[in-house]
C-alpha cells in the first residue's frame, strides 16, 4: 500500500467515524445529563433509514424525505420521553435496561409490520452522484464526500450549541446537579425532553444520509447500537468531545483493521475499549 | 403447612414431579423441557449477580457461549468425548475467564459496568464470528455427544433424549440446592448485604472486592454448565449463543420472575418460553402469531414499569403477610 | 431471543395423528404393505426461509416444488400429499431445533430444504442421526455432500465450489493472470473462494489477494480501496441478493468498473439487474442456469411457473422444481411406499432430471452433475454465452459413503 491509499484509507475511516459521531452524540448526551441507558437508540438509527427509504420512494427525492422526515423523528422523540422515559430516570439500571429492551422488540415488529422484512436499496440523489477520480483506477464517491461535510458541520453546530448558548448552559448544568437547576427556576423537564428528542433526531438522521450507503435492513440498528456504546464509554458518558474523539479512533481502526488485520477487524474496538478502561476507567473525557 | 417446611419441601416435590414428564412418552415436549431446564440453570447463575450481588451484567451470555464452544473444540471431530474432562475443562475455562475479566470489570460500578460485561462478550462474540477458531459465523457441529461412562458400563447415555433429560433435570436441582446453601451460608448473606451498602461492608471490614469476584466466577461457572448442556442438546454452537441478544435475553428471564429469589429465576425461565410458544401461535392468533414479538416487547415494557418484583413478587403479594417477611428476612 | 414454535396446532393434531398411525398399523398387519401406504398421505417437510434476507428464495423454492406436483395432478406416484412447513427464518442457531419439529414433531416422510449453508449444516446433523430422506433444494454446503454425505441426503442445486471452479478457466482464456477474490466470511463465500483458487491455478494463475467483509455486511469502501492498490488482472466476487446489488453500485462509483473487469458467481448478477442500473453491465459470471437458454423444457417451464405464480422464475424456482422431479423419481421406482427407503434412493439415484437447466444426474455423493454455462449481463438478462464446463461434478471431498 503506497501513500495515497494510506490516506485514501484514511478518508475512508474518517468519513466512517464522522457517522458514529452523529449516531453516538445523542447517546452520550441522553446517557449523561439523564442519566438514562437506552438499547433502542439503534431503533432510532434504523427508522431513520426505513422513513428515508419509504419516502424517498414516494417522493422521489432523498433530500425532501430527509425533509420531512426530521420533523417527524423529533415528534417521535418528544413522545416517548414524555409517555415512558420519564419515568425511568429515577430507577434502577437495570429496569431501564429491560424496558428499552422491550422497546427495541416492539420497534422491530412495528417496522415488520409497517415496512415488510424485504432489505431495500436507497438511490444517491443525482446531483451528487459522481466521483472524484483520486488515482488511475480508483475514484472517491462524492456523496461521501459531501455527508462527512454535512457530519462536521452538525458537530460544530452542538459544539456551539451546548458551549456557547443559554440553553446549553441549562444542558450542561442540568447534568451536573438536576436540583441546582430547577432551584433557579428553569424547567428542567422541558430540557430533557428537549435534549431526548435531538438524540433521537440524530440518530435518525445519521440513518437517513447513510441509507444510500448501507443498504436498508432490518435489525439494522443492533450492530450500530453495540459500537456506539463502545464510542460512549471510551469518550466518555456525557461527553460530546469524548464522543468526537472515540468515533474518529474507532472509525479508522476498524477501516484499518480490516484491510490489515482482517481476522482480528471485529474486535479491534472492544480491546480498544477494554485498554482505555484500563488506562482511564471513566473514559477519555469522562468525569471522575 | 407453614412456611419453611413448604419451601424445605416443595422443590423437591418439584424434581419429583418433573422425574416423571419423560414417561408421557412426548419426545418433543421432552426435548422442550430439556431446554427450559437448562435456560433455568442459566437464569440462577445471573440471578447470582444480578439479583443477590447487585452486579448487572449484560454479557453472561459470554459464559454460556464459552463452554459450549470448549466442548466443541477439545472433542475429537468425530468420536465422542468423555463428560468427566470435558464438563470439568469447560467450567474451567469459563471460572478462569471470570476471574481474568472480573479483575477489570469489578473496578466499574453502573452504567459502566452493564457495559463493559457487554463488551467483553462482544469481545468473545467477535473472536468466534471473525476467526477460523470456531468455524466462524456459520459455527461448528459437536457431532457426537459427550459420553458418561463409569469403566466399562454406560452410566448416562446421552444421545437417549430420556436419560439426557433426567441427567439435565439433575444439574438443575443440583445447582438450585447448591446456590441455595450457598446464599444461605454467612458468605452469601455477606453478598446481599454488599449488594445493600457496600461502603458499609467495605467499612465493616470485608474484603468486597474478593467477595464479588467469587460471586463473579461461581456465576460464570454456572453460566457455563448451561452453555455446555445446551452444546449437548443440539450438537451445534455459533457466534449467536454469546450474542448480546443472548445476554439481554437471560436477563428477562430473571427480571421476569423475580431477581433476588432462585425459584424466580426458575419460574422466569419457564414463563419465558411459554410466553413464546403461547405468543407465537399460529392456531390462536393467526396471522398475528407472526409479529410475536410485538407483544413479548410490550410486556417486557409492561414488567419493568409495573412489575419490578417480576413473576415471584406477583406470587407472594397474595401469600398471607407473614411470610413476606419471612421470605424477605431470609433474603436479607 | 426468538424461539420459532409457530404450530402448537400442527402439534395437537400429531397427538391424533399418532393414533390414527397405531390404528394403521394394526390394519398393515393385515394389508398388503403398499396398500397401507397409500391410506396415509406422504408427509413433506418444508423447511425454508419465510422471512428475513432469503424470504423471496423461500418462496420461489416452495413454488417450483409445488409446481412440479401439480404437474403430477397434485399427487406423487398415486399418493396425496400433506405440506408441513417450518420458517428457518436463515438462522443456524435455531436449525437443529426447527428440523427436529418435522422430524420429530411431525413425523413428516421427508424433508426439502433450505437456502441458508449455516441451516443446511444443521439439518444435515439432524437428518444423518435420523436417517430421514433429505432434499436440499439450494444450500451449498460442501460438506453435505463431502464429509457429511449420506445415503439419505441429495442436493438439486449446486455445491459453493461448483459456482467458480468454472471461472478459473474463463480469466485464463481471457488471458487474465492475477485476481482478487471479495466475498462475505462465512463458509459459502470460502467454499467458491477454494473452488475458484483451485480452478484458477490450475490454469496458471495467482490469486493474490483474498478480502473479506463480516456477513451479512454491505461496507465495502475499505476493501474497494484495497483492489485498487492491488491492480489485479480481474476481480472475482461471490455475494447475494440486496449486498450483490451494493457491490455492484459500490464497483462503479469506486470508479474500478472499466479498469478492472469483474467476475463472479451467477449469484452476484441474479435477480439484482433490476435494482442497479446499468452498473452490472458486462458482468461474466457462471451458474448452472441461464437466461436465453431456449430449450422446449425450459420454455415451458417458465410459462407454467409464470402462469401459475404471475411471477417470473429464477435459478431458485428451477431448483426447487427440480427437488419435486427427484422426489417423484424416487417415489416412481417403489410405487409410493415411501417406506422402503433403500428402493425410494434407488429410484432418486437412478434418476436423470430432465431440468429447465438441461439434463443432469446426481453423482456418487448425491449433488448434481451439472453444465455450468457461462453468462454476461446485456441490459437486464444473464445471457447464456454458451457453456464454461461440461458435466462438472463436484470433488466430493471426505466423502466416505
Amino acid at each position: 500500500m503506497d501513500l495515497a491509499f494510506i490516506l485514501i484509507q484514511l478518508l475512508n475511516g474518517l468519513q466512517y467515524g464522522l457517522l458514529l459521531f452523529l449516531v453516538s452524540s445523542g447517546l452520550t448526551l441522553v446517557f449523561g445529563i439523564m442519566g438514562i441507558i437506552n438499547l433502542a437508540h439503534g431503533s432510532f438509527y434504523m427508522v431513520g433509514a426505513y422513513l428515508a427509504w419509504s419516502l424517498a420512494s414516494m417522493t422521489g427525492n432523498l433530500a425532501t424525505a430527509i425533509a420531512i422526515a426530521i420533523p417527524l423523528t423529533v415528534v417521535l422523540g418528544m413522545a416517548l420521553e414524555k409517555l415512558l422515559f420519564r419515568q425511568l430516570y429515577t430507577r434502577d439500571h437495570l429496569y431501564q435496561v429491560l424496558l428499552t429492551y422491550g422497546l427495541i422488540l416492539v420497534f422491530e415488529e412495528l417496522r415488520s409490520i409497517i415496512w415488510g422484512d424485504d432489505v431495500h436499496g436507497v438511490a444517491v440523489p443525482a446531483l451528487l452522484n459522481a466521483s472524484i477520480p483520486l488515482t488511475e483506477n480508483l475514484s472517491y464517491p462524492v456523496y461521501r464526500l459531501a455527508i462527512s461535510g454535512v457530519c462536521l458541520l452538525l458537530a460544530l453546530a452542538l459544539y456551539l450549541l451546548i458551549q456557547k448558548t443559554r440553553l446549553g448552559m441549562m444542558i450542561r448544568a442540568g447534568a451536573s446537579n438536576r436540583d441546582m437547576v430547577q432551584s433557579l427556576g428553569i424547567d428542567i423537564k422541558l430540557i430533557y425532553t428537549l435534549v431526548f428528542a435531538m438524540g433521537v433526531a440524530l440518530a435518525a438522521f445519521a440513518g437517513m444520509i447513510n441509507a444510500p450507503l448501507s443498504s436498508v435492513t432490518p435489525n439494522m440498528g443492533s450492530h450500530v447500537l453495540i459500537i456506539c456504546f463502545v464510542v460512549v464509554v471510551i469518550g466518555g458518558i456525557g461527553s460530546v468531545k469524548g464522543a468526537m474523539a472515540a468515533s474518529l479512533m474507532i472509525g479508522l481502526a476498524e477501516t484499518f483493521g480490516q484491510v490489515l488485520v482482517p481476522d482480528f477487524a471485529g474486535m479491534i474496538v472492544y480491546v480498544l475499549m477494554a485498554v482505555v478502561l484500563v488506562w482511564r476507567p471513566e473514559g477519555l473525557f469522562g468525569r471522575k | 403447612m407453614n412456611h419453611g417446611a413448604l419451601s424445605r419441601w416443595l422443590p423437591w416435590v418439584v424434581v419429583g414431579l418433573f422425574a416423571l414428564f419423560p414417561l408421557l412418552e412426548s419426545t418433543f415436549y421432552t426435548q422442550l423441557v430439556t431446554k427450559v431446564l437448562i435456560m433455568a440453570i442459566f437464569a440462577m447463575s445471573l440471578d447470582l449477580l444480578v439479583g443477590y450481588t447487585g452486579l448487572v451484567s449484560f454479557g453472561h451470555a459470554a459464559y454460556f457461549g464459552l463452554a459450549g464452544y470448549a466442548l466443541a473444540l477439545m472433542g475429537p471431530k468425530y468420536e465422542a468425548a468423555s463428560l468427566w474432562w470435558t464438563l470439568p475443562a469447560s467450567l474451567g475455562i469459563c471460572v478462569v475467564f471470570a476471574l481474568v475479566t472480573g479483575l477489570l470489570v469489578l473496578r466499574t460500578r453502573g452504567i459502566y459496568f452493564i457495559m463493559v460485561t457487554l463488551a467483553f462478550a462482544q469481545m468473545l462474540f467477535f473472536i468466534f464470528h471473525d476467526t477460523k477458531l470456531g468455524g466462524g459465523s456459520d459455527g461448528i457441529y459437536i457431532y457426537a455427544k459427550p459420553t458418561m461412562n463409569l469403566g466399562e458400563t454406560v452410566l448416562v447415555n446421552l444421545e437417549k433424549l430420556d436419560q439426557f433429560y433426567w441427567l439435565v433435570l439433575a444439574f438443575t436441582a443440583a445447582s438450585f440446592f447448591l446456590l441455595r446453601r450457598i446464599l444461605g451460608s454467612s458468605f452469601g448473606r455477606t453478598l446481599v448485604g454488599i449488594k445493600v451498602n457496600e461502603h458499609r461492608m467495605r467499612a465493616l471490614g470485608f474484603p468486597v472486592f474478593r467477595y464479588q469476584l467469587a460471586s463473579f466466577a461461581l456465576a460464570g461457572a454456572l453460566g457455563g454448565l448451561a452453555g455446555y448442556l445446551a452444546a449437548v442438546q443440539f450438537g451445534f454452537v455459533n457466534p449467536e449463543i454469546l450474542s448480546w441478544h443472548q445476554s439481554g435475553m437471560v436477563l428477562m428471564m430473571v427480571i421476569l420472575g423475580g431477581m433476588g429469589t432462585l425459584h424466580g429465576a426458575v419460574l422466569g425461565a419457564f414463563a419465558f418460553v411459554l410466553l413464546q410458544e403461547v405468543l407465537s401461535n399460529q392456531a390462536w392468533f393467526g396471522v398475528a402469531a407472526k409479529h410475536w414479538q410485538l407483544a413479548m416487547g410490550i410486556l417486557i415494557m409492561l414488567v419493568a414499569l409495573y412489575l419490578p418484583q417480576g413473576l415471584a413478587g406477583l406470587m407472594n403479594s397474595f401469600r398471607r403477610k407473614p411470610q413476606v417477611e419471612a421470605e424477605e428476612g431470609a433474603d436479607g | 431471543m426468538s424461539q420459532n414454535d409457530k404450530d402448537v396446532f400442527a402439534r395437537r393434531g400429531f397427538l391424533k395423528g399418532t393414533a390414527a398411525i397405531a390404528g394403521a398399523t394394526a390394519v398393515g398387519t393385515l394389508l398388503p404393505s403398499t396398500v397401507m401406504a397409500q391410506q396415509t398421505k406422504l408427509k413433506i417437510g418444508l423447511m425454508l426461509p419465510y422471512t428475513g434476507t432469503f424470504a423471496q428464495l423461500g418462496v420461489a423454492i416452495t413454488n417450483g416444488f409445488k409446481l412440479a406436483i401439480d404437474e403430477r395432478g397434485g399427487k406423487l406416484a398415486g399418493r396425496e400429499i400433506e405440506f408441513v412447513t417450518v420458517d428457518d427464518e436463515s438462522n443456524p442457531a435455531k436449525a437443529p431445533e426447527n428440523v427436529n419439529k418435522l422430524v420429530q414433531r411431525d413425523k413428516v416422510d421427508v424433508v426439502i430444504g433450505t437456502v441458508h449453508s449455516g441451516v443446511v449444516m444443521g439439518m444435515a446433523k439432524v437428518l444423518k442421526e435420523s436417517g430421514t430422506l433429505w432434499i436440499n433444494p439450494n444450500g451449498g454446503a460442501g460438506a453435505m455432500t463431502g464429509a457429511m454425505c449420506a445415503p439419505n441426503f441429495f442436493r438439486t442445486s449446486f455445491s459453493n465450489w461448483q459456482t467458480t471452479h468454472a471461472l478459473g478457466k474463463v480469466l485464463k482464456a481471457k488471458g487474465h493472470k492475477t485476481a482478487v477474490f471479495i466475498t462475505w466470511k462465512y463458509a459459502a463465500g470460502e467454499e467458491m473462494m477454494e473452488g475458484f483458487k483451485e480452478g484458477f491455478e490450475k490454469e496458471g494463475g495467482k490469486l493474490v489477494k483474498e478480502l473479506y467483509t463480516p456477513f451479512p455486511q454491505v461496507e465495502f469502501q475499505a476493501l474497494l480501496t484495497e483492489i485498487a492498490s492491488i491492480k489485479p488482472d480481474a476481480v472475482v466476487a461471490f455475494f447475494a441478493g440486496g449486498g450483490a446489488a451494493k457491490f455492484l453500485k459500490d464497483y462503479q462509483a469506486a470508479g474500478l468498473k472499466g479498469k478492472i473487469p469483474l467476475y463472479g458467481s451467477g449469484f452476484l448478477t441474479d435477480g439484482v439487474l433490476d435494482a442497479v442500473g446499468d452498473a452490472g453491465e458486462g458482468v461474466e459470471t457462471t451458474l448452472h442456469y441461464a437466461d436465453g437458454l431456449d430449450t422446449k423444457k425450459d420454455k415451458a417451464f417458465r410459462l407454467a411457473y409464470a402462469k401459475t405464480f404471475k411471477l417470473q422464475p429464477d435459478v431458485y424456482a428451477v431448483q426447487g422444481y427440480d427437488a419435486g422431479q427427484l422426489l417423484a423419481a424416487g417415489l416412481d421406482a417403489v410405487k409410493g411406499n415411501v417406506a422402503d427407503k433403500a428402493g425410494v434412493i434407488k429410484g432418486m439415484e437412478a434418476a436423470k432430471i430432465d431440468s429447465p437447466r438441461g439434463q443432469w444426474t446426481l453423482s456418487k455423493a448425491h449433488n448434481p452433475v451439472q453444465d455450468m454455462y457461462l453468462r454476461k449481463v446485456v441490459g437486464k438478462e444473464n445471457k447464456t454465452m454458451g457453456v464454461a464446463w461440461k458435466a462438472l461434478a463436484d470433488p466430493a471431498r471426505g466423502c466416505k459413503a
